[in-house]
C-alpha cells in the first residue's frame, strides 16, 4: 500500500466530482460577472483562450477565488499546471487534490 | 550573471542578426529580452515595440517596416516573420572572457525604438525614442525612485519587457541604475512571492494595480521588499496603504503614457498630486494637456486629465475621450471600433463601455460591443477579433443586433447602448450554442 502525503486526496465519487463542478461554475460566473449561467459552462471545454474564452485577467481572479474557498495556491511551476485550465473538470480534480478546506 | 558575460552574448547574438533594420524582440524571459535589446542596439537595429502582437499588428508593421524580423527565445513562435533565435545556451567561450570589458558607445541621437498605440483610423500609430532620451528618462527615473544610491538593487517584475512600462522599468532601469534584473516574470501570487523572497535585499518589485490587488488580497505571506513601483492605472490610496504595510516598504507610483514615457511620480499612501520628471513642464491648450520639454522627443498631447497645480505638481483626472485601459493595456474605442468592422460579415458594429467605470469596485471593466452580422456567430465573430485585438478587449458582453440603435444623424448615443447592454434578450444569434449566447 503506497505511502501518499496527507495533501493527496483520494479522487472524489463521480457525484461529488460533479457537485465540485457545479460549485466552481458558479464561483467562477460570479466573480469574473460573466453574462452566463453556471449551469451553461461546459465542463469539458477549454476555460483559457478558446472555450469559455478567458484571459489572464480572469486567471488571476479565479486563482484568488480558489485559494480563498479552497485553501490552494496555484503556480506555474507545477506540471499539472498547463492541464488545471483546459477544463473545468480538471481544474475541479486538481483542487480535490490539493484542497485543505 | 556579470556584466562581461552579457556584453559577450550580445556582441556575440548582434553577429547573427540578419540585415534588415527594424526587429521586434518578443523574448518573455527578461534577461534573453535584455541581451537581445543590447545586441540590436550594437547592431545598429531599430526595436519596434507594438502593444500587442496579433496577426494583424504584425501585418501591420511588416507594412511600416518591410524589413522586419522577429527576435525570439520560444522553440514554436507563431510570428509570420523571419525570425532568429535568442538560443538557450550559448556556445562555449562566448561571454566567458573575464578580466576587463567596456560598455559600448551608443548614439545618442540615434533612434533605438518605435513604441505604437493604437490609432483613431485602426493602423497602429508610431513613436521614435532616440536612445539618449530614453535613457535620461529612465535615469531620472532611478534617482527619483531611489534606486541611484550607489547600492545594487535586485528588480522583480510581473509586466512584459515589451511594454513601455516594462521597457522601462524592468528592463532599461536596471541596465542604468546598475541593478540586477529577474529574468522571470512570476503570475501566481504564490509564484511572485516566491521569486520576490529568492531576491537578495535590497529588492523591488515592479508592478501593476492588478497584481498588487491580487498579492494583497491572496493568502500568501507576503515577503519584505524594499520598494514597490506601480504604473498602467491609478493606485487606489487604501491599496497602496495596504501594500506598504503588508510589503513593508515604500510604495511609488509612476505616471506615463506610451508616447511620452514615464512622466511623474506620487508616494501614493500618502500624497494625491504627481511631481513631473526634472524638466518636465505641463501646458494645458483648449482642455488638453500637453508635456513637453526633459526627456520628452517633443512637445506630446496626453490622454488624461491633467490639472497642473504649480510647475512640478500635477492632479490626476478621468480619461479623455474614448480611451480604454484594461490591466495596463491601452486601446481606444475608435481603433476597436475600426477592427470589428474590417471584418468580413460585420455591416454595421461598434464598441462602448457598458457602464461608467466605478474605480472602487474590485472587478476589472470590460468593454462592450453590438454588431450588426447576419452571417456569423459569436465564435466566429470572436475569432476573427482574436486575430486583430489582444485578448483583454475582446467585448463583454458581445451583442448581436439587426440594427444599431443610430438616432437620426447617425450618431449612437451612449445611453442607447447602455440600455441595449443591460436588456440581455436582445443578444441571441440564431445558431450559436448556449456557451456563445452572450459572449464567447
Amino acid at each position: 500500500m503506497s505511502n501518499h502525503a496527507s495533501t493527496v486526496r483520494q479522487p472524489l465519487a463521480p457525484a461529488d466530482t460533479d457537485a465540485l463542478i457545479r460549485e466552481l461554475a458558479g464561483l467562477i460566473v460570479q466573480a469574473l460577472n460573466l453574462e452566463l449561467s453556471a449551469a451553461d459552462i461546459d465542463s469539458e471545454a477549454p476555460l483559457y483562450g478558446e472555450g469559455l474564452g478567458l484571459d489572464s485577467i480572469d486567471i488571476l481572479e479565479i486563482a484568488l477565488v480558489v485559494s480563498k474557498r479552497y485553501g490552494v495556491q496555484l503556480r506555474a511551476d507545477s506540471a499539472e499546471n498547463e492541464q488545471i485550465f483546459r477544463s473545468l473538470r480538471r481544474l475541479a480534480e486538481y483542487i480535490t487534490a490539493h484542497r485543505t478546506t | 550573471m556579470r556584466a562581461a558575460e552579457f556584453l559577450g552574448e550580445a556582441a556575440f547574438l548582434a553577429a547573427q542578426l540578419p540585415t534588415g533594420e527594424h526587429v521586434i524582440n518578443v523574448c518573455t524571459d527578461r534577461y534573453r529580452f535584455a541581451v537581445s535589446l543590447a545586441a540590436s542596439l550594437l547592431a545598429r537595429k531599430v526595436c519596434l515595440l507594438p502593444p500587442t502582437r496579433t496577426p494583424e499588428v504584425i501585418r501591420q508593421l511588416v507594412a511600416f517596416a518591410p524589413d522586419v524580423f522577429c527576435l525570439t527565445d520560444e522553440d514554436d513562435c507563431d510570428i509570420a516573420l523571419p525570425q532568429v533565435r535568442c538560443p538557450p545556451h550559448w556556445p562555449s567561450g562566448v561571454g566567458s572572457q573575464g578580466g576587463s570589458w567596456q560598455v559600448p558607445d551608443i548614439d545618442a541621437e540615434r533612434v533605438a525604438a518605435y513604441v505604437f498605440t493604437s490609432g483613431s483610423t485602426g493602423v497602429p500609430v508610431p513613436y521614435p525614442k532616440t536612445w539618449g532620451k530614453l535613457v535620461r528618462c529612465v535615469r531620472d527615473g532611478a534617482a527619483r525612485l531611489g534606486l541611484g544610491d550607489g547600492r545594487s538593487h535586485a528588480m522583480l517584475a510581473t509586466v512584459p519587457p515589451q511594454h513601455m512600462y516594462g521597457f522601462e522599468s524592468s528592463v532599461l532601469l536596471a541596465l542604468q541604475s546598475g541593478g540586477a534584473l529577474c529574468a522571470e516574470r512570476p503570475f501566481y501570487p504564490a509564484d511572485v512571492c516566491s521569486a520576490l523572497e529568492a531576491l537578495p535585499r535590497p529588492r523591488t518589485l515592479v508592478s501593476t494595480p492588478i497584481h498588487l490587488r491580487a498579492l494583497l488580497a491572496s493568502q500568501v505571506e507576503l515577503a519584505p521588499a524594499d520598494l514597490i513601483v506601480s504604473a498602467t492605472a491609478p493606485l487606489p490610496r487604501e491599496l497602496a496603504r495596504q501594500a506598504e504595510q503588508r510589503f513593508q516598504a515604500p510604495l511609488l507610483e509612476i505616471y506615463g503614457s506610451t508616447e511620452s514615457g514615464q512622466l511623474a511620480t506620487r508616494r501614493t499612501a500618502r500624497d494625491e498630486e504627481w511631481r513631473l520628471w526634472p524638466g518636465v513642464c505641463l501646458t494645458v491648450e483648449d482642455g488638453r494637456a500637453w508635456a513637453r520639454g526633459g526627456h520628452l522627443e517633443q512637445p506630446t498631447p496626453m490622454c488624461d486629465e491633467l490639472e497642473p497645480i504649480d510647475a512640478e505638481r500635477f492632479l490626476l483626472g478621468g480619461r479623455l475621450g474614448d480611451l480604454v485601459n484594461i490591466a495596463g493595456k491601452r486601446s481606444s474605442l475608435s481603433y476597436l471600433t475600426h477592427q470589428l468592422n474590417s471584418i468580413d460579415g460585420v455591416e454595421d458594429g461598434v464598441f462602448f463601455f457598458p457602464e461608467e467605470p466605478h474605480p472602487s469596485e474590485a472587478g476589472v471593466a470590460r468593454v462592450a460591443a453590438v454588431v450588426v452580422a447576419p452571417g456569423l456567430d459569436a465564435a466566429r465573430l470572436t475569432e476573427a477579433l482574436r486575430q486583430r485585438l489582444d485578448p483583454v478587449f475582446l467585448p463583454r458582453p458581445l451583442l448581436f443586433v439587426e440594427r444599431l440603435p443610430r438616432n437620426s444623424t447617425g450618431k449612437l448615443p451612449r445611453e442607447a447602448l447602455r440600455s441595449l447592454a443591460a436588456s440581455t434578450s436582445g443578444a441571441a444569434s440564431a445558431g450559436a450554442s448556449a456557451i456563445r449566447r452572450v459572449r464567447s
